[in-house]
């Protein structure tokens, strides 16, 4: 069992011509870690990925793995190993000979690569499968022979591609458990890239969310999702409310915020953003539909908002109420399935109480298109 | 099958439909079938003189058969060695034009199909293309300019004196393999390059990632997929070398024949077209076999070739 290698991306750029595909990339991935780049397709991961794995020279900036300088290796002197998007397995060749092309690669006898392939099919619960050609396996197996093909060549690193997205929901779920359970049992670092915030929370030690080629914010998934640094980052993970204003009082770590439609509104200072914002500065707050509940107070407060229902629909775990506040702002609630029927009828006013921790004050920022 | 046939006239109609199974039945029936049957036909049959066609010599023979390999009748030597000779290096010379354009193509083509650039691998086609908008024989004529004594290539030998005496490309046959290859280029490259173009790249990138070297590259990954596209290109370069005539007759050397010019000789010069057809039979059978059978050595599918 290796003791896990880490990677670091040191003030690292990407540029293709005028493009700058990745700006000023410092990241530490600690050895053994599942680290994840989540972001919207075009933000710049892949490229990241590219740059790791050596298909691709940082234009600034240095890659450590293990602490070592990769530049100047090419993809095949380092101790990484991909899986790609679309998994590019050989299909001409047998899924054994597909799993141990790295050994036949170094010259290793075709006793010694059936032996391993076994092992390894065993690991992946293909037992007996070796003989088969990739297009005779299902979307999962193709899936487990992909990894274990990439563990076959004992990586340090191992990355992946948004390996998933190709599989339909139900595999996907079953396949973030089973890549979790591989990566603890083998103990190596995985750098995992995707676009499914979903992946990236459950998965993950940590996860960088990226923007068009800026890493917003890295934290573990928990503070990704309740605690997040930007605008960007709140929009993008999970789903929210957002209500733009301007910051009218700071009272310890908690702000007030005079929104542009619903009034003063009391919310908590993102921590990454505490000391930076003051009186008057424009300001963004974020409510999460779960954070929101029907008050029983009628009357509006800095911790309370009048609306009214517009529609409200069952989605099974929940009941989702769309509603309309002052001057026509949109705001979304999601009470929690216990049994009762929670629907709304259109046009009934709610006061909408949540409690000012969940509530999270940033910069102003660009918000994740939808 | 009838449920096939009822599917494809109600999918194109029935005026469509059998104008459709009737240009294929004709260009099938009476331009490839009809004409081969008749040659074959004629081949079995004696050299007569038209008023004796029809009449009670006109009798089934394997006369020209025999022709070829025991030589004419009284020959003492047993073996029409001389036909025989220009026959078994006709095949030689065939094969190896096919190996050398395979050599010389399968880098272009793996080039054209695994670049992205789409604008300039455009301009490569088409300067690969347009070579060939010229006639067959001019080209064969260009060459044999090119090769000649006061020709390009050896006035710029001598121009460094790289050389003192013209060399004769002519003789040497130089000039015709030369000519042989570049008369086929196009159709060993693009079958190859369809092929290539359609392999996923990130199967290469796959390959290096695991610490492959490119010739692992080429003999694990990109040759096996290219392996319908390398069949298609290598059979039909090999059976047009085979059976080419323009680049022969004028980029041949004196001392060196080609079979196609046998075949002309009986049909044109000795009028003899029973004898000319058996000559035929035997280059298009011997080409057949020997494509079937490198096609069965290299477990390449008759689908395969049509990818």
């Amino acid at each position: 069992m290796s003791s896990g290698v880490g990677v670091d991306l040191q003030d690292m750029w990407i540029k293709f011509g005028d493009f700058v595909a990745v700006r000023e990339a410092n990241v530490n991935i600690k050895g053994g870690e599942f680290f994840s780049f989540l972001g919207p397709s075009g933000c710049g991961k892949t490229t990241i990925l590219r740059a790791v794995s050596g298909f691709l020279e940082p234009s600034d900036g240095k890659v450590l793995i293990g602490g070592n300088d990769m530049a100047g290796k090419g993809p095949n002197e380092r101790p990484t190993a991909l899986i790609f998007q679309n998994l590019a397995l050989f299909p001409l060749m047998k899924v054994w000979e597909n799993i141990t092309f790295s050994m036949e690669v170094r010259g290793a006898s075709a006793d010694e690569r059936r032996k391993r392939a076994d092992e390894l099919l065993d690991m992946i619960a293909l037992s007996g499968q070796g003989d088969k050609l990739p297009s005779e396996l299902s979307g999962g197996q193709k899936q487990r022979v992909a990894i274990a093909r990439a563990l076959c060549a004992q990586p340090d690193v191992l990355l992946l591609d948004e390996p998933l997205s190709a599989l339909d929901l139900k595999l996907r779920q079953h396949m973030r458990t089973e890549l979790r359970e591989i990566q603890k049992r083998v103990g190596i670092t995985f750098i995992y890239i995707t676009h499914d915030q979903g992946e990236a929370l459950t998965m993950s030690d940590s996860v960088a969310v990226m923007k068009a080629g800026i890493i917003d914010q890295i934290s573990d998934g928990k503070s990704i999702y309740d605690d997040p640094a930007t605008a960007f980052v709140a929009s993008f993970v999970g789903e929210n409310n957002v209500f733009r204003g301007k910051i009218s009082k700071i009272i310890d770590g908690q702000a007030i915020i005079d929104t542009n439609r619903t009034g003063l509104l009391r919310g908590r200072v993102s921590s990454m953003a505490q000391g930076k914002l003051s009186v008057g500065d424009d300001a963004m707050m974020f409510i999460r539909p779960e954070a929101l509940d029907i008050s029983e107070e009628k009357s509006a407060s800095d911790t309370r908002i009048i609306a009214n229902v517009r529609h409200s629909e069952f989605e099974g775990q929940s009941y989702n109420v769309f509603m309309e506040g002052s001057a026509g702002k949109e705001m979304k609630m999601a009470l929690t399935n216990r049994g009762e029927t929670r629907l709304y009828d259109a046009d009934v006013e709610l006061t909408l109480g949540y409690d000012a921790n969940q509530a999270v004050i940033v910069p102003a920022g660009e918000l994740a298109s939808e | 099958m009838n449920g096939f046939m009822k599917e494809y006239f109600r999918r194109n109609g029935m005026l469509l439909g059998w104008t459709l199974l009737f240009l294929v039945g004709f260009w099938v029936i009476m331009l490839i079938i009809l004409p081969q049957i008749s040659m074959l036909d004629f081949s079995f049959r004696n050299h007569l003189p038209p008023p004796e066609m029809g009449g009670p010599k006109d009798t089934y023979t394997l006369v020209n058969y025999k022709f070829l390999i025991f030589g004419a009748q009284g020959n003492e030597d047993g073996y029409n060695k001389v036909d025989l000779l220009v026959f078994l290096r006709t095949l030689i010379a065939a094969a190896f034009v096919t190996i050398l354009d395979l050599l010389i193509c399968y880098p272009i083509a793996y080039y054209l199909g695994q670049s992205k650039g789409g604008g300039y691998i455009r301009i490569l086609v088409l300067l690969l293309i347009i070579p060939y908008w010229i006639n067959e024989i001019l080209r064969a004529f260009a060459f044999r300019i090119i090769f000649g004594d006061s020709g390009v290539i050896n006035e710029f030998l001598m121009l460094f004196s790289i050389i003192d005496s013209p060399i004769d490309f002519i003789r040497a046959n130089i000039a015709l393999y030369a000519g042989l290859s570049y008369a086929y280029i196009l159709l060993m490259i693009f079958p190859m390059y369809n092929v290539i173009e359609s392999l996923d790249r990130n199967q290469i990138e796959a390959a290096r990632d695991m610490g492959a070297s490119w010739y692992m590259i080429h003999k694990r990954v990109v040759i096996p997929f290219a392996k319908p596209g390398i069949s298609s290109g290598c059979t039909m370069v090999f059976m047009l070398s085979a059976g080419a005539l323009a680049a022969p007759q004028i980029l041949g050397g004196p001392s060196s024949l080609w079979f196609t010019q046998l075949i002309y000789q009986w049909f044109n010069q000795g009028g003899n077209w029973p004898q000319g057809s058996a000559y035929a039979v035997v280059l298009l059978l011997t080409c057949i076999v020997i494509v079937l059978s490198v096609m069965r050595i290299f477990k390449v599918n008759m689908g395969d070739i049509g990818k």
